[in-house]
């Protein structure tokens, strides 16, 4: 069951730090400074210790494990075990189920990171033109993230609720039947709008503190070389941001990929039927609603891989294009 | 002064080794709510009732939540000593060899003579091996019966149909009165396996499934059933018949107000929905096909049984047949049928709350009981599906599909058919 976000969490708080603790392979030494050997000891090692012995028993050996389950089918309380190969591998790839469940999910990690990301800083833009009181509207933006999950879901499907949601009753003056849990579209839509309502204020704080790092000297500049507000923002603003953009577009794809699984667990738990789920909802549903162990782990070591793959691309390729101060 | 600290002392020692004297057992459970708190009450009693034993019971969330958590422990050899499990996790159970101490054996083991024909019986076989022993006890169990609303019936001129046939012919004045005229909580379980049992037909080959894991397969594509699911989607379509989705709440909500005349639901339901109805209701047996030969059969229980884990101390095992014992003495299934709305399970238990007058004042009460007394059937008595739950999903999204328009009926059984094969045979490999 094990899995990784794709990146670790440090600096989670601190804007600007994950993606800006990059720095120039070898930096030059003053002339004449006096190198200083410390022998090597073992205390050092003796401080890493704790965290690596957490990274160990928390991700290592999981993975080990599910990599080891995931070529068996296994009685659920553990009498027998067949070895099967990477039978649990294809039936879970050729399965039209896990296809469909797996379009979905880059579907809702391309929508829920998009809007989050667009309606954050949009968000973020204006806030920043606002010298009074910004401080009370950071404090209201970002109060919604201290929802957990599962809250936000509750809130969520009560928002949604087939006889007593108030956005039922909107959509319903503007024509739109809406039957959450029931057609395969409006839940998306539901599951969708409670995801990214509740990653907003992350990427809003995130974008505000980028936007206050920007140097009032280039602003001033910029102010002076041109005249559209929306042309400086494009070529000056935006690049300046882009540190912290890519950092949240990280955070902001593990966000939609594993951590919406409380909003999902909450909002489909009792009603599974035709509704939408994403992959990592899947492996909980097999393995631990299904007692399938071995397929679960399968599809486990699967996103382990999807993951790996998507921290190589964003690192290699995308991060090449930022450009730190 | 000090003579009364010594007291004290003695007074503590005294309770703290008489609770050690008694042997603890715990009791893994995944009810909630009133039903939650019925469960605590029932361990009370059983504490309060003798001294050699004390049992715990711990709520581990949801049926689900609390069968996955009795694995892992059982796992890491931290297993309760009771165990409860959900009517589709009983393959799941059953067929893990050596997990569970057959009821039977353990209650025979104890010095007790067990009595399959005290139980009533619909609740005889869901949870017994192919043999007939009872490897699971069963605790809380429901049949799906059809709750009424006469106000609608009465405005409607009709009566509660017995047959789909005579619903049928009913249907269209129900809605020209101004109600829905039917709705129902769980298609799987009222409409599938209880269909099965009700018209009296094979489910899945191997004797639905008790025979043997190895190649057992489903049989949904029986004409009959679909036949069923065709009606089910023509009276959609002509405002029959009103589907919320598979969630529980939302069929039952509609009916609690008042908009819909039948409603097919648990006999379990009854307890809460004497809270929530807003007006009063009634409720009769579970229709059948009329042109089914052989139809109206009983149906079996759903809800949960009551497993014994093995690998614990013989003076534990001795402890949770004697709470077995306790648990289906006719006072104690009684007290737990009247608190919750669940099936009183045993012959005596039902004369007892009969001879008390329960029924004449709660009829609905009893509707679930006689039910599961009726005649019954070669296929009424149950089935055995390992991956159960996954199968019910599968089937869930395809009745979705179907009344969203988004497949035919035949298609849909043919791809629960066949998704559902595949993890049959699946979980036949689990035992190799």
């Amino acid at each position: 069951m094990a899995y990784t976000p794709s990146q670790p969490r440090f600096g989670r708080f601190i804007p600007g730090f994950a993606a800006g603790a990059r720095k120039p392979a070898a930096v030059a030494e003053p002339a004449g400074a006096k190198r200083v050997q410390f022998s090597p000891s073992l205390i050092p090692y003796l401080f890493l210790a704790p965290q690596l012995a957490v990274i160990f028993i928390f991700f290592y050996w999981p993975s080990v494990q599910a990599v080891q389950s995931s070529f068996y089918i296994e009685d659920p309380f553990g009498f027998g075990a067949t070895f099967v190969g990477f039978a649990n591998y294809t039936d879970a790839i050729f399965s039209p189920e896990y296809l469909s469940i797996a379009k979905f999910t880059v579907v809702f990690t391309g929508l829920v990171t998009f809007f989050s990301l667009a309606l954050g800083l949009l968000l973020a833009v204006k806030a920043d033109a606002v010298i009074r009181g910004s401080s009370a509207y950071k404090t209201l933006l970002i109060s919604v993230y201290a929802i957990a999950p599962p809250v936000a879901g509750l809130i969520g499907m009560m928002f949604f609720d087939l006889h007593i949601g108030p956005f039922v009753k909107l959509a319903a003056w503007f024509g739109w039947d809406m039957q959450v849990g029931l057609n395969y579209y409006d839940t998306a839509f539901a599951l969708i709008v409670v995801a990214v309502w509740k990653q907003i204020p992350y990427n809003f704080i995130f974008f505000l503190s980028g936007l206050q790092g920007v140097p009032v000297s280039v602003r001033e500049a910029a102010t002076i070389d041109c005249r559209s507000g929306f042309r400086r923002f494009w070529t000056v603003t935006l690049p300046l941001l882009a540190p912290t953009a890519f950092f949240l577009l990280i955070i902001n794809i593990t966000y939609a990929l594993f951590d919406t699984f409380g909003v999902i667990d909450v909002m489909v738990k009792d009603k599974p039927a035709n509704n939408p789920i994403t992959l990592v909802y899947k492996v909980y549903m097999d393995g631990f609603r299904g007692n399938d162990i071995g397929s679960s782990s399968a599809q486990s070591v699967i996103l382990m891989i999807v993951v790996f793959v998507l921290t190589i691309i964003q690192f290699r390729f995308i991060e090449k294009r930022i450009h730190y101060t | 002064m000090f003579k009364k600290f010594t007291m004290a002392a003695v007074a503590v020692s005294f309770s703290a080794s008489s609770s050690f004297a008694a042997t603890n057992i715990t009791w893994w459970h995944g009810m909630g709510g009133r039903n939650g708190e019925v469960i605590n009450e029932v361990a009370q009693k059983f504490n309060a009732s003798q001294t050699s034993c004390a049992i715990t019971p711990v709520s581990k969330g949801s049926y689900e939540e609390a069968l996955a958590a009795g694995i892992a422990a059982f796992r890491s050899g931290e297993q309760p000593n009771i165990l409860q499990v959900f009517d589709a996790g009983a393959a799941t159970i059953i067929n893990a060899k050596g997990a569970v101490i057959p009821a039977e054996d353990l209650i025979n083991k104890s010095g007790y003579k067990f009595d399959r024909n005290a139980f009533i019986p619909g609740v005889r076989y869901l949870y017994a091996a192919a043999d007939g022993k009872f490897v699971g006890m069963p605790f809380n169990s429901s049949a799906p019966i059809m709750y009424t609303n006469p106000e609608a019936l009465k405005k409607a001129g009709v009566e509660a149909p017995k047959t789909w046939e005579e619903f049928e012919a009913i249907a269209p004045k129900l809605k020209e009165a101004g109600y829905i005229p039917l709705v129902q909580t769980q298609l799987t379980w009222e409409f599938t396996e209880n269909f099965f049992s009700r018209n009296n037909i094979q489910f899945a080959t191997n004797n639905n499934g008790y025979d043997s894991i190895v190649d057992t397969k489903l049989k949904v594509t029986d004409p009959n059933l679909i036949m069923m699911f065709e009606k089910l989607k023509a009276w959609k379509d002509e405002g029959y018949f009103a589907y919320y989705g598979a969630g529980w709440n939302d069929n039952q909500k509609p009916f609690e107000e008042g908009k819909v005349a039948l409603w097919i639901g648990s006999s379990g339901s009854f307890g809460g929905l004497k809270k929530t109805a807003t007006m009063p209701f009634s409720a009769t047996f579970l229709p059948y096909w009329g042109s089914i030969n052989g139809a109206g059969k009983n149906t079996f229980i759903g809800g949960a049984a009551l497993f014994a884990m093995a690998g614990k101390p013989e003076a534990e095992n001795k402890c949770v047949a004697d709470f077995f014992q306790f648990l289906t003495s006719p006072e104690i299934q009684k007290f737990y049928h009247q608190a919750t709305g669940y099936v009183a399970i045993t012959e005596a238990a039902y004369e007892l709350a009969k001879k008390e007058g329960y029924y004449e004042k709660e009829p609905v009460a009893e509707v679930g009981i006689k039910q599961l007394k009726l005649e019954g059937g070669e296929w009424s008595k149950g089935y055995r599906l390992g991956f159960y739950p996954q199968i019910r999903s599968i089937m869930e999204r395809e009745y979705n599909r179907i009344f969203a328009g988004e497949t035919t009926v035949k298609d849909a059984f043919d791809t629960i058919e066949k998704e559902g094969n595949e993890l049959l045979a699946r979980f036949a490999k689990t035992a190799g």
